[in-house]
């Protein structure tokens, strides 16, 4: 058969697709789409990519094939444990449809080569499984205007977006919009720890694939500016509307050389390092004009205190009232001090070093302690 | 002529890892906005306190505290990392 022959004989059912055709399949083909992490979503999204004929696909994984990934992972088999997954997934792609190129990234995108690797591609597609890795992609395609594709999945439930497009002259929004920091370790479990159904990411990865071809194709309405949420339980889904937040673009690296300095993996995975001050300390620090005192628990919480004036955020709302915190040092209580290590924490990364952020260890119970040893 | 003694009825939903905490969905009422909602969720779920989560009004996110609107939905959505 010649080549226009066989260019109609496989993309038959989408040629003849209304509103699809010719001129979108051309689109395809001349598509140039990043897929980083060939796994549970990874899987599903590259092979429909492929066979809807993305010209050219990039897969980035530095891992390898093991028997607990095939219950979900079906590009590839029993034979293929032990073997890279980026190099499998390849093979797999080209036997699926030998006239796309697929450009093998065996290794982890890091902040040192997310920028080199991401600016070679039209269109981002993230199927990773950690946070570090997801907000890496998320600044960098915020910092080199690429459209990303978002999915991820927790045990029964998944999401997906479509981030930097904007809609209807409507600013385009990120995924920081959303979740504006990554959670600390253990607040949040991954799939490891958690389990996942092995359906869920070949429907959520079959969502971000449709995306991506809409987005390429130019039909219907992407999920720009929105988050789908799919249960598997149920079957149902939940759609909002992501409104940009002016605060979002501080939080993310102003230029790729800061990205190419900023370490993903011990801004999501390690513990930052806060200041504690003792309550000693802390009583020497009242009544300073120079200091914000922050009591970040809950309203009416036991004891309340009187002796001082404060500022009073409940840990929940303090990143929605940073604007209160005008004083370059910011001294932080809660009752024992364990919230208000996390609320240093959250300061310390927001503020950088813009403001001291001390948080008074033992909390307000080690402060009345002390005021009920100097008294008797 | 009927009173409506409890204005203001809403709706939460939640998802993720936060439905084992609270359940899929509950309704209250009396509450004027989002920080008030929040206080209240912490109170009846204090595991609460220790998640992540964006939370959206009539299926807008918000960022700041927002009124409530009557016979609104509210939906408490947690970042989800697995892949």
């Amino acid at each position: 058969m010649k080549e226009q022959e066989l260019y109609q004989e496989r993309y038959h059912r989408q040629l003849i697709l209304k509103g699809f055709g010719d001129a979108a399949q051309q689109r395809l083909l001349a598509a140039n789409v990043l897929v980083v992490g060939a796994g549970g979503l990874g899987c599903p999204v590259l092979q429909y990519l492929a066979a809807a004929g993305v010209g050219h696909i990039g897969i980035v994984d530095d891992d390898v094939v093991s028997l607990n990934n095939l219950h979900r992972q079906v590009l590839y088999n029993v034979q293929m444990i032990g073997q890279p997954k980026a190099i499998c997934a390849a093979k797999v792609l080209q036997q699926l449809n030998p006239n796309i190129t697929c450009t093998i990234h065996h290794e982890r995108l890091t902040n040192h080569n997310a920028a080199n690797i991401i600016s070679g591609y039209d269109i981002v597609i993230d199927g990773t499984d950690n946070f570090a890795s997801r907000y890496l992609i998320n600044d960098a395609c915020v910092l080199l205007e690429k459209p990303l594709i978002f999915g991820a999945i927790a045990q029964y439930e998944g999401q997906v977006a479509v981030f930097n497009v904007s809609l209807n002259n409507t600013p385009a929004t990120n995924y920081r919009d959303l979740f504006p920091l990554p959670p600390k370790p253990g607040e949040v479990l991954n799939c490891a720890e958690a389990g996942v159904l092995g359906v869920l990411p070949a429907i959520i990865g079959g969502f971000m694939a449709n995306e991506a071809i809409k987005l390429i194709a130019g039909i219907g309405q992407t999920l720009s500016n929105q988050l789908l949420t799919y249960n598997a339980l149920n079957s149902q889904t939940y759609e909002i509307n992501i409104s940009p937040q002016s605060a979002t673009r501080q939080l993310i690296p102003a230029t790729l050389h800061a990205l190419m300095q900023t370490d993903y993996d011990s801004f999501c995975n390690a513990t930052f390092a806060i200041e504690e001050i003792d309550a000693a300390q802390f009583n020497d620090l009242l009544h300073n004009d120079a200091i914000s005192i922050v009591d970040v628990r809950e309203k009416d919480e036991w004891p309340l205190v009187t002796q001082f004036s404060h500022l009073h955020i409940p840990l929940a709302q303090l990143m929605q009232h940073t604007a209160w915190l005008t004083a370059p040092t910011i001294v932080i209580f809660c009752l024992s001090g364990i919230r208000s290590a996390q609320a240093a924490m959250q300061l310390t990364n927001h503020f950088g070093s813009a403001k001291k952020i001390l948080s008074v260890k033992g909390g307000i119970q080690a402060w009345m302690q002390l005021q009920t040893q100097a008294t008797s | 002529m009927l009173i409506m003694e409890n204005g203001k009825r809403i709706q939460v939903f939640f998802f993720g890892k936060l439905s084992e905490i609270a359940g899929a969905a509950t309704t209250l009422s009396n509450l004027h906005n989002t920080d008030e909602l929040i206080q209240h969720l912490h109170t009846q779920f204090p595991a609460l306190a220790n998640e992540k989560f964006a939370v959206a009004v009539n299926k807008q996110t918000i960022h700041t505290n927002t009124e409530l609107p009557d016979n609104c939905t509210v939906a408490l959505l947690p970042p989800f990392s697995g892949g």
